[in-house]
């Protein structure tokens, strides 16, 4: 059923073996010579962790011997890793589910992490939900934030009910304690130069005949396609309160004149006024923009989490009432279809000749 | 082609309500649906039936009364329901859902072998994406998620090529039969079903088995008990101290709305205006 069961005696009785597993980790998510930011994310997240406990970080890195993996090794170390896992095989040149999830179990088992954090992209989630099914243990989705209780066990809370409750989930007698977490829901760590960190080098056995699943082709999203919507330092956004399909255009053309992305609410993607990509929330896209304006939108948990990152956030809307005004910073009463035409006027006339509107 | 579609009854996430005082769900009245990733899941497995022949089985873990959500999937067009139902369920996390309906499978399949299983993306009450993923692990099926479109299918090799959403692109995978496949949503319109099948599935007896019915043997691997995680507690998140400041401003003037906010918006971000300027000039 689902990761949200209620239950009362729920007490911390470790089994013998499991006292062994040590330290926090990160899975680097690495494909096609990129590592995705997630993991850089997640290793300042799993740095606060791993100094409660007073136990290494550790980065895994999984990748073929192109040296790409061996960059993200050293990359690791800069964004807080005390340590890597490194495993490189041609076999692992590309995501597959089978050698991936052979690769994780085996380090796993052999080096006993107590903690196992990865990205919940599509990679991340297809992963992790693999090795925790093999190893037995508890691994809770889309956290948004993680904590350690005075057990010393990890206290990992995501929305639940559709997004509207939290909740906070505990694997209290297995180990590792598995989480994944949203790209930029949590904050990018300082990089810092030049650390050097150990790395534990670990063969990978598997041979390539005994892999079923082979990638024939791959075809990358061409860029201009590529909705930047989670790396936007400005995003507009629509809800409900538009009123209808036509009136996004006043999102999208504020967000233009902003230089901004724009975006819209669960709703407005289950209607079918806007694609799945724009979507803003729990189950879309988590922002962190330095400005956020959310127009028609009433602010319901699932949306909440996602944007709460934003450095500043303006909500339009005509109810004085809605959610959204309990974490929008300012708020202007006004019906969205109304005041989003009238800034963008504004804005463009502000900011000069530079800016056009659209005829 | 055998293929089994596990599906989810999920209360309409649009109508739930939060009790404002017990922080809990109010369930009562709430109408339930088909878990809307699950119907992506189904056509597909309806398209690929329709073109090689052979049976879908839809297959639910549940309460007595999510035998409704199989029937409105037999009415789409599955051919066979099955339930699985029993009280040692309850409280099931992931890990021990993906045990039971597994076990169950392996229990389907020895009537008639397995080709494919079919699961939801994720759920929209849940949202965890593990018990498709978990499912596979189990059954030793070849683990395809995040699927576009099944492009083709060679029942004599036993090979199945999807095109899979990746990060930054779309994977093409050649893969082998058994498979498990999660479909993305978008990726076909689900069909409306048929009168024919409408009355079919009116008449159409759910199976239901309970946990000894579907071959479980270790009980201690379902419900509370086989499940790893627990919930220490379900809250609502804190207000902020301060609500929104709200800008002073004509509801009438439209002009004077824009421009208040736009004052307050520099204010509130001192570096905004240089920046916009600097993003216009480029």
């Amino acid at each position: 059923m689902s990761n949200e069961a209620p239950r009362s005696a729920a007490k911390k009785q470790l089994p013998e073996h499991f006292k062994a597993y040590t330290g926090v980790w990160v899975y680097i998510e690495l494909e096609r010579g990129q590592v995705h930011s997630v993991s850089w994310e997640l290793l300042g997240e799993g740095r606060k962790l791993a100094d409660q406990l007073k136990v290494p970080l550790a980065a895994v890195v999984l990748g073929p011997p192109d040296g790409s993996a061996r960059a993200a090794v050293a990359d690791s170390f800069c964004y807080g890793a005390d340590r890597a896992y490194l495993m490189e095989s041609a076999l692992l040149a590309d995501y597959r589910n089978e050698p991936y999830t052979r690769a994780m179990t085996d380090l796993v088992n052999t080096h006993k992490p107590e903690v196992l954090l990865l990205g919940a992209t599509t990679l991340g989630r297809d992963l992790a939900g693999s090795v925790a099914t093999t190893l037995k243990t508890g691994l809770t989705a889309d956290c948004t934030e993680l904590a350690i209780d005075a057990e010393r066990s990890l206290a990992a809370t995501r929305p639940t009910f559709g997004g509207s409750l939290l909740c906070t989930i505990m694997t209290l007698n297995v180990r590792p304690q598995m989480a994944t977490i949203r790209p930029r829901v949590m904050a990018m760590p300082q990089r810092v130069d030049a650390p050097v960190g150990e790395v534990v080098e670990v063969p990978f056995d598997m041979a390539e005949d005994t892999i079923i699943t082979k990638v024939i082709d791959f075809i990358a999203d061409s860029s201009r396609d590529k909705v930047q919507l989670a790396y936007a330092d400005i995003v507009v956004a629509g809800g409900l309160g538009l009123g209808n399909a036509d009136n996004l255009r006043h999102v999208r053309e504020l967000a233009r004149v902003l230089g901004g992305e724009w975006g819209c609410s669960r709703p407005l993607v289950q209607k079918g006024w806007a694609p799945a990509d724009r979507q803003i929330g729990q189950t879309g896209k988590t922002i962190r923009p330095k400005l956020y304006i959310a127009a028609g939108i009433s602010g319901a948990i699932q949306h909440r989490v996602g944007v709460e990152g934003a450095d500043l956030i303006l909500a339009i809307n005509t109810d004085k009432a809605a959610p959204i005004l309990d974490f929008a910073h300012y708020a202007l009463i006004a019906d969205a279809a109304v005041a989003l035409p009238a800034l963008t006027t504004a804005f463009a006339r502000r900011l000069g000749p530079a800016v056009r509107l659209a005829g | 082609m055998h293929i089994v579609v596990c599906i989810k009854q999920v209360p309409d996430s649009a109508q739930i309500r939060v009790h404002p005082v017990t922080n809990t769900i109010m369930r009562q009245g709430v109408p339930t649906i088909i878990n809307p990733y699950d119907l992506f899941s189904l056509e597909a497995a309806l398209a690929i039936r329709d073109e090689h022949g052979g049976t879908v089985t839809v297959l639910s873990m549940g309460p007595p009364m999510a035998a409704d959500s199989l029937r409105r999937a037999l009415s789409i067009g599955a051919d066979r329901a099955v339930l699985l139902t029993d009280r040692f369920f309850a409280g099931s996390d992931t890990l021990a859902t993906s045990y039971a309906l597994a076990t169950a499978i392996t229990k389907i399949a020895s009537d008639q072998p397995v080709d494919m299983v079919f699961c939801g993306k994720q759920t929209i009450d849940g949202d965890t994406a593990q018990v498709g993923p978990g499912i596979a692990r189990r059954l030793g099926f070849h683990q395809l998620t995040y699927v576009e479109s099944v492009e083709t299918i060679d029942r004599a090799r036993r090979t199945v090529i999807v095109r899979r959403r990746a990060e930054g692109g779309v994977q093409v995978l050649r893969s082998e039969l058994p498979c498990m496949v999660t479909m993305l949503e978008g990726s076909a319109v689900v069909r409306r079903g048929s009168m024919a099948d409408a009355l079919r599935a009116a008449r159409a007896d759910v199976t239901t088995w309970s946990a000894k019915d579907a071959g479980i043997e270790d009980i201690s691997q379902c419900g509370l008990r086989g499940s790893p995680t627990v919930v220490r507690k379900v809250f609502a998140p804190q207000p902020r101290k301060e609500k929104a400041v709200l800008i002073e401003a004509s509801a009438h003037d439209p002009v004077h709305m824009a421009e208040a906010t736009i004052d307050t918006l520099f204010a509130a971000l001192p570096g905004l205006n240089a920046e916009l300027h600097a993003a216009a000039a480029r």
